[in-house]
């Protein structure tokens, strides 16, 4: 396939890690975040840590919207789906998420409540049209990345005065969560980030530019494909090596300094920035998500519903909060992959396949040791 | 969450949506976030939405720099 293929050749992967290894410093650690589930996930699949320096460390960051979505939230989602007036549509991965007394949204489905999975805004909105005597919710979340195509159905419903479809907010910030990692007291140290992805197609380069200069950290943002990957670490390891501390972007082909106006406009339309929302793993962030805009109330889930918000804990035996703020590793929780795995996860690090615990579960388990 | 696929518009529908190309499978997707999108532009489809548009150049200067890295030599 054009632009995934070129961007997956081993022997070009094998020639920037051995120039890679020529970059490093010996002596210097490189400590580089991959903030999105996506990075997590390439460098998880295609083994890139096995490739590059012992003293460049790749640490996990919280850029997956199904496990830094907290368990009160989802609780929310079962609690609209058990009622009898309401079909509740959601992206497929958010229905597997562990919530409070064993529940999710799949266990919902089993009591009879009507949970469907949908692949687009598109079906949420034919499920309401063709359901008009139902409350139709859409429960949306996801990063900037997914916020664009709720935006547009937020105006076709207006548009279309679909007075039975409705969207529970949960989309979530990228820049602020950044911020949050580096501000945190307990801050796990680290020497610079790889950058979103398709995220930054949609916010642009610019954002960035305050963590950059506010906590000297270079950001490189990079495109999801291996070769990416190796390429941005190349990017770091100079600015590390030359002491600067900027924004650039190896995503060239799709991010641009401004991003999608267009896209950006109907978001700032359709939502507006919430001062606060718990995030699994990180806590209360400032200004990190968005709600629906008061002009929009109509389709607002958190008003037509009484949604009142309660922090529930982790399970108890789950690193989750501490791998979303890069602290620890997949392997260091007592659980993982013995009582938590994908088929059965406990954590919601191990629902979704751009999840550290997922990620390491699938394609790093076994190899453990023989790349350290 | 995140990830998205580089497709090829194959034909421009009505009301902002396009036939799209992906390795041979055809998908009908809405362009309604890109600017005047065009027939054989390559874009990046998330969720059923065309969330921005490949720069063909730029792609082919990130793959040239690659080779030289892989090559040993200094980009």
């Amino acid at each position: 396939m054009k632009y995934v293929d070129e961007f997956r050749r081993g022997d070009i992967a094998r020639g920037m890690a051995a120039h890679i290894r020529t970059l490093v410093q010996p002596g210097r650690q490189y400590r580089l975040m991959e903030f999105c589930g996506g990075h997590t996930h390439a460098i998880a699949r295609y083994g890139l840590t096995g490739l590059l320096p012992e003293n460049i460390r790749l640490i996990h960051g919280p850029g997956c919207p199904v496990c830094v979505l907290p368990i009160g939230r989802v609780d929310s989602a079962i609690e609209l789906a058990l009622r009898p007036d309401v079909i509740l549509c959601s992206y497929g991965d958010t229905l597997r998420v562990p919530a409070s007394n064993k529940m999710s949204l799949y266990q919902a489905r089993a009591k009879g409540a009507d949970v469907r999975m949908v692949y687009s805004t598109k079906d949420a909105l034919q499920i309401a049209r063709d359901n008009p005597h139902k409350q139709v919710v859409f429960f949306a979340i996801g990063f900037e990345t997914t916020t664009p195509p709720t935006a547009l159905a937020l105006l076709q419903a207006r548009q279309e005065k679909l007075a039975n479809f409705s969207v529970f907010c949960n989309h979530v910030l990228t820049p602020p969560a950044m911020r949050h990692l580096l501000a945190a007291g307990d801050a796990v140290e680290l020497d610079g980030f790889i950058g979103p992805s398709h995220v930054s197609t949609v916010i642009g380069s610019a954002p960035y530019a305050a963590v950059a200069t506010e906590f000297a950290k270079p950001v490189v943002i990079a495109g999801f494909e291996p070769l990416d990957v190796l390429q941005a670490v190349a990017m770091l390891v100079e600015q590390i090596n030359a002491g600067r501390t900027e924004v650039e972007t190896q995503f060239s082909r799709a991010v641009t300094l401004q991003g999608n106006d267009k896209a950006r406009e109907r978001v700032a339309q359709t939502m507006t920035l919430r001062d606060s929302f718990e995030w699994r793993g990180l806590g209360q962030v400032p200004h990190s998500a968005l709600a629906i805009h008061p002009d929009f109330a109509e389709f607002d889930a958190e008003l037509r519903f009484t949604l009142p918000y309660r922090h529930v804990a982790d399970h108890k035996a789950c690193e989750c909060a501490a791998i979303l703020r890069g602290q620890k590793q997949p392997q260091d929780c007592k659980v993982f992959g013995i009582v938590c795995t994908p088929d059965n996860p406990l954590g919601s690090c191990m629902v979704s396949s751009e999840g550290a615990c997922a990620a390491h579960y699938h394609y790093g388990r076994f190899v453990q040791g023989a790349t350290a | 969450m995140c990830l998205a696929m580089p497709v090829r518009i194959s034909q421009l529908l009505p009301d902002d949506m396009a036939v799209v190309d992906m390795d041979g499978v055809s998908r009908e997707v809405s362009v309604a976030l890109i600017d005047a999108p065009q027939e054989g532009d390559y874009v990046i489809l998330h969720v059923g939405y065309a969330i921005g548009k490949l720069d063909a150049e730029e792609a082919a200067r990130t793959l040239a720099l690659m080779d030289q890295l892989a090559a040993g030599e200094q980009a």
